[in-house]
């Protein structure tokens, strides 16, 4: 079979039988475009999966003083309770400086001298093994502490959901462009089934089964496919090398955070850009050839 | 002796089927007057038959449901006992293999070699190059092309060009050879010559039907020659 792909001492099908140059550079465009879009659905899980990791791993409680007990004193209660619940790796009260600096962005300046400033505790907790919100409400309520926790949960689901919009959206651009690469072989098949009707009758009353003669058409755009989505991948990965190397492990954006094994990630492209060209050149030549024989 | 042509003789020439029959067949394109109507052959194996008549009379429509390129409105036709109108489209290959054509216009890939063209339904029966190389490279020196086999087709003559139709016809030793107007542009001594090739085929057991307007040509070989007149076949 690989002896029979590469053997061409002396091809059947004309060397200029479809399989033109223009063929190649679409498919290459293709390839480029169907392996960045790949390369981005990575990225943007890669970002998913890094926010929702930060945001599981910390929760914000805020505290609510009881009579006679200040602020300051309270959140510092809360601190060393939730400190000792398992699944917390660390828990600070923040001061008022550090709280206002929290806020400032969304209030302003102005709002905060005149706005009671919530005594907040930060907790990070343990990655492999997150305490709950309900586990950390229960040691407050447990220590006399009233505090509503706040796990992040809400944003987290945003942060997922995004991410699989982006994914979705990368893998239906992925799909759309393998679609038009295929388009694009079948469509040449097609033509180069009807510019060469002659060498097909010629091939066909010699004796080549219908199976021989599409096999010529799928080892030709088989090969070329490969050749064009070859050069597709070594651009778009050495787009994504340059794009590594300029912004290191978080890329140009924290949105499509790269990686090196992304480069590798294409290899496959040109072995997916000669099966899709194989199956649909031999569709097309299969539908023609059936068509023509049926048409007697 | 051709090489081809001697493994040809060693076929079964006892066989009880003959190599073609056609009853009842007639052959019309769509709305227009029919081609052929009811015509009935049989061509016994080892025949050697002239088919003639007028341009138009039918005759390449005659060899064109021979070699499966149409399909008959009405009839039946056989080739070595089997029905091939009942065969499946994508099975013609099979039939084919048995068969030699030598077409009009010659039908030879221009982007192939001599050699590659001679061999090609050796290749295209799945054949290696080491096993049947030898066997074209003695089929075109007996044809006379020995020291053409590198050339292009477009690079001969005619003349040369029938012989390397004639020589890939009979190189996979088929047990039938239908040839149209394979005389028809070349000159009376390259008939001749032609002619003779066919005869000299036809002795060592190949049923042989040539399809010709050149009635003097078809008297003087010697064969059954068969008549076309406006689609019916008179003897």
């Amino acid at each position: 079979m690989i002896g029979r792909l590469f053997r061409d001492e002396a091809a059947l099908l004309p060397k200029d039988a479809g399989g033109a140059p223009w063929l190649a550079s679409l498919i290459a465009v293709l390839c480029f475009l169907a392996c960045l879009a790949a390369v981005g659905a990575v990225a943007a899980d890669r970002a998913a999966q890094g926010w929702t990791r930060a945001l599981r791993a910390e929760a914000t409680v805020q505290v609510r003083p009881r009579v006679g007990e200040t602020g300051p004193a309270a959140a510092a209660r809360a601190a060393e309770t939730l400190a000792g619940v398992p699944g917390v790796e660390e828990a600070r009260a923040l001061d008022r400086r550090a709280a206002e600096a929290l806020l400032r962005p969304w209030l302003g300046e102005a709002a905060l001298t005149d706005l009671p400033v919530p005594f907040l505790v930060t907790v990070r907790l343990d990655r492999d093994g997150p305490a709950s919100a309900v586990s950390l409400s229960r040691a407050l309520a447990q220590a006399g502490l009233e505090a509503s926790v706040d796990d992040h949960s809400l944003w987290r689901r945003e942060a997922e959901r995004s991410a699989a919009v982006v994914a979705a959206l990368a893998f239906t651009a992925f799909a759309l462009t393998a679609l038009a690469a295929g388009a694009a072989v079948a469509y040449a098949t097609r033509s180069g089934l009807e510019a060469q009707a002659r060498t097909i009758r010629i091939l066909s009353l010699n004796g080549a089964s219908d199976r021989a003669i599409a096999w010529l058409f799928m080892r030709r755009y088989g090969l070329l496919a490969a050749g064009a989505g070859a050069i597709g991948a070594l651009v778009a990965g050495a787009l994504v090398a340059g794009l590594r190397t300029l912004g290191g492990p978080r890329g140009l954006t924290p949105a499509l955070p790269l990686a090196w094994s992304d480069v590798i990630l294409l290899s496959p492209c040109p072995l997916i850009a000669f099966t899709l060209a194989v199956l649909a050149a031999g569709a097309a030549a299969s539908r023609r050839l059936r068509s023509a024989t049926a048409g007697g | 002796m051709p090489p081809s042509a001697r493994r040809v003789s060693e076929a079964p020439s006892d066989s009880p089927d003959a190599a073609v029959r056609m009853e009842g067949v007639s052959f019309g394109y769509a709305e227009a007057r029919p081609v052929l109507r009811d015509v009935n052959l049989t061509l016994p194996e080892g025949s050697f038959h002239f088919l003639t008549g007028a341009s138009g009379a039918g005759k390449s429509s005659l060899l064109k449901l021979l070699t499966l390129q149409l399909r008959p409105t009405a009839g039946t036709v056989e080739l070595f006992g089997e029905d091939v109108t009942r065969l499946r489209p994508r099975l013609a290959h099979m039939v084919r293999r048995r068969l030699g054509v030598v077409h009009q216009d010659f039908d030879l890939l221009d982007h192939l070699s001599v050699w590659h063209n001679a061999a090609l339904p050796l290749r295209l029966a799945g054949g290696r190059t080491i096993d049947y190389g030898p066997d074209v490279e003695e089929m075109l020196r007996w044809v006379g092309l020995g020291e053409r086999m590198a050339a292009r087709p477009s690079e001969l003559s005619g003349g040369e060009r029938q012989r390397l139709a004639i020589a890939r016809a009979v190189v996979a030793r088929p047990r039938l050879i239908l040839a149209d107007e394979p005389t028809g542009s070349v000159d009376a001594a390259m008939a001749e010559r032609l002619l003779k090739l066919f005869q000299s085929l036809n002795r060592l057991g190949t049923t042989v039907l040539i399809a010709s307007h050149d009635e003097v040509l078809a008297e003087r070989s010697g064969a059954t020659v068969l008549r076309l007149e406006d689609g019916e076949l008179r003897s």
